[in-house]
């Protein structure tokens, strides 16, 4: 801005100082110490350039990976099979490849997930955004980050031998492994996220809109249930899906804690297998490359792909259109 | 007239009770994530802290877990973590230099990177393990070497320190660009000599605490097949390795009382290990801040 003010009049910034290249650049032989410094900057940029398109690539390589031999599995299996067989059972002698049980166990630990981190992470949301000081928020948030930072073997740990012989004095007949326990532990898990992209759309809310609230007679309880919560409802959206999503993929804690039984049920209370702990289960076993059991992981892969990519990219359409909504 | 104001304070004095109920709930929600935290560490800890000696420290991984160690996992992991910063840092801060200081103009390229890279941090990372092991550890035959474990660990960091150091350069004044440009730098001139010096703690903050996201990690790393037993140190990036949450997660899934210890002892080593790491990156962000908005 600055720039242009001092610029003399009639001049525009583009333009620069006179030195326009139409006119000048053909009068003067190029430099060859300046053709030099152009091919080095062009390399440096193609350099860069070529770092961001490994990004790409990697996507390329995932997508393709799991394309390639997903392809290879269903010239074995049907697909037909795939979906409507009920059991799964590629280890064994009498092989069922019916994807639905290890499907009911990623969504059975995942909604007792989403149960633990969707209520407690958007009232703590609430709490942060609309009642707290500035002050708490700056000590608490930076603490319940840590939740998010700490190894899902170490949540795993704390499923399998804190959390679920707790449950077993409340709920009697609780297996060692179940859905239920690891599913809580990962909501726990998930709460910081839940939280603090909630209370990134709630904060987007203009303040406008709570005053209007307030000089119309409404409490604070009022303002934030009414009208913040509503207006964030895209973001809060956002956040939930991004929290299935986190919930479906989450692998470490449900190999430990919920075990490794694949069975069509919507019990929480007996073992199960999730996708992810399939794949883990599989690969702790020497699996010779080409075989069915080998492909199937990479089938399995090909549906949490699938399932993860559709709820991340939702939940970033989401987030995009709450954050244009007020702008 | 006076029914209605004593129907308004019953309806106020009511709004009040919930308003004191929901203030309580959503604080109550907000005291259950911290006291989890709390328990999780100190359960941790109180389970683990008595394993925790020199022994244990520099042993190796045994039948009976009185004599079990972590020595080979600790080492695997310092040396996983060195290869994969070694690859992944340049890369990173490569790419997020093209897509603050080259691609201000959205094109196409630099749109499907970034698109890309916001879908990328989303993948679980098991899925990356399935990466590594059919690119790395079959087609590359690289085996179930550090080597394949830090590519595999590189490419799931990368998205991360991309994220961090975007972040970092984009506060770096455009004054001082300016001023750079005026003087008849080129863009690289200006983004080496002005630019990456005043960004770099930021940088290097970012993609400390990045590091420290997926030294816990365990899923790739089992996918790719790094083994639990491992009786000796990796010495070379081709020899087979562990890393302590594999580590930890075998322990785990031993039926005997006496290995949940050692995943204790474990577990508060890897603790250490992520504190050391976010206190470094705490302490290069104190110490440089002040410089950053000179």
């Amino acid at each position: 801005m600055q720039l242009t003010e001092t610029l003399p009049l009639g001049r525009t910034q583009e333009g620069g100082f006179g030195f326009s290249k139409s006119k000048v650049m053909p009068s003067f032989p190029v430099s060859s110490r300046r053709n030099r410094q152009k091919v080095r900057e062009e390399a440096i940029r193609v350099t860069l350039a070529s770092c961001g398109f490994l990004s790409v690539l990697t996507t390329l390589g995932i997508v393709g990976v799991l394309l390639f031999e997903t392809l290879a599995f269903f010239r074995e299996v049907s697909i037909f099979k795939f979906l409507t067989d009920t059991q799964w059972t590629p280890l064994f002698a009498d092989k069922h490849f019916g994807i639905w049980p290890l499907v009911a166990g990623t969504f059975l630990t995942a909604a007792a997930a989403i149960g633990v981190a969707m209520p407690v992470g958007m009232l703590s949301a609430i709490y942060l955004s609309e009642y707290a000081t500035d002050r708490f928020r700056k000590v608490v948030k930076p603490i319940l980050e840590i939740l998010a930072g700490i190894p899902t073997v170490v949540y795993g740990y704390f499923a399998l031998l804190f959390v679920t012989p707790l449950l077993q004095r409340l709920i009697p007949g609780l297996s060692g492994f179940n859905a239920l326990s690891p599913g809580i532990v990962m909501g726990i898990m998930i709460i910081p996220m839940v939280c603090s992209l909630s209370e990134d759309a709630m904060y987007a809310v203009p303040q406008s809109l709570r005053e209007g609230a307030y000089a119309l007679g409404s409490s604070r309880l009022q303002v934030a249930l009414k009208v913040v919560v509503p207006a964030a409802f895209s973001g809060i959206t956002a956040s939930f899906l991004l929290a299935v999503s986190r919930a479906i993929g989450e692998t470490m804690i449900v190999a430990i804690a919920a075990g490794q039984q694949p069975r069509l049920t919507l019990n929480p209370t007996v073992p199960v297998e999730t996708m992810t702990a399939y794949i883990v289960q599989v690969s702790l076993g020497d699996t010779p490359t080409g075989t069915i059991e080998y492909k199937t992981i990479f089938a399995v892969g090909m549906a949490l792909f699938l399932c993860t990519l559709t709820l991340n990219l939702v939940s970033q359409f989401l987030r995009e259109r709450c954050q244009e909504q007020y702008e | 007239m006076k029914l209605e104001g004593m129907h308004l304070q019953r309806m106020l004095r009511g709004q009040k009770r919930s308003e004191r109920v929901f203030k309580i709930v959503a604080g109550g929600a907000l005291l259950f994530a911290l006291v989890a935290l709390a328990i999780l560490i100190i359960d941790v800890f109180l389970d683990g802290f008595r394993r925790l000696d020199w022994q244990f420290l520099t042993s190796f991984p045994s039948r009976k877990p009185e004599r079990a160690g972590v020595l080979s996992a600790l080492v695997g992991t310092v040396y996983m973590m060195g290869l994969t910063a070694l690859l992944a840092f340049p890369i990173g801060v490569g790419a997020a230099i093209y897509l603050e200081e080259y691609a201000r103009k959205k094109n196409w390229f630099s749109r499907l990177i970034e698109v890309n890279i916001a879908n990328l941090a989303g993948v679980p990372s098991i899925l990356y393990g399935l990466l590594g092991l059919e690119l790395f550890v079959r087609m590359m035959g690289l085996g179930r070497s550090v080597l394949a474990g830090a590519l595999t660990m590189a490419l799931l960091v990368l998205p991360i320190v991309i994220i961090a150091s975007r972040e970092a350069i984009r506060v770096v004044s455009p004054a001082i660009k300016e001023g750079s440009f005026a003087l008849g730098a080129s863009r690289w001139q200006t983004i080496w000599y002005q630019v990456l010096p005043i960004a770099f703690p930021g940088i290097l903050t970012g993609s400390i605490l990045a590091f420290s996201r997926v030294i816990g990690e365990a899923a790739p790393m089992i996918t790719i097949g790094a083994l639990a037993f491992i009786a000796f140190l990796p010495d070379s990036p081709l020899s087979p390795f562990t890393v302590l949450p594999i580590q930890i997660f075998n322990w785990v899934s031993r039926p005997q009382k006496g290995f949940f210890t050692c995943a204790a002892a474990g577990i508060l080593i890897l603790l250490a290990v992520l504190l050391m790491m976010n206190a470094a990156a705490v302490f290069l962000r104190q110490r440089y801040q002040k410089r950053l908005y000179l």
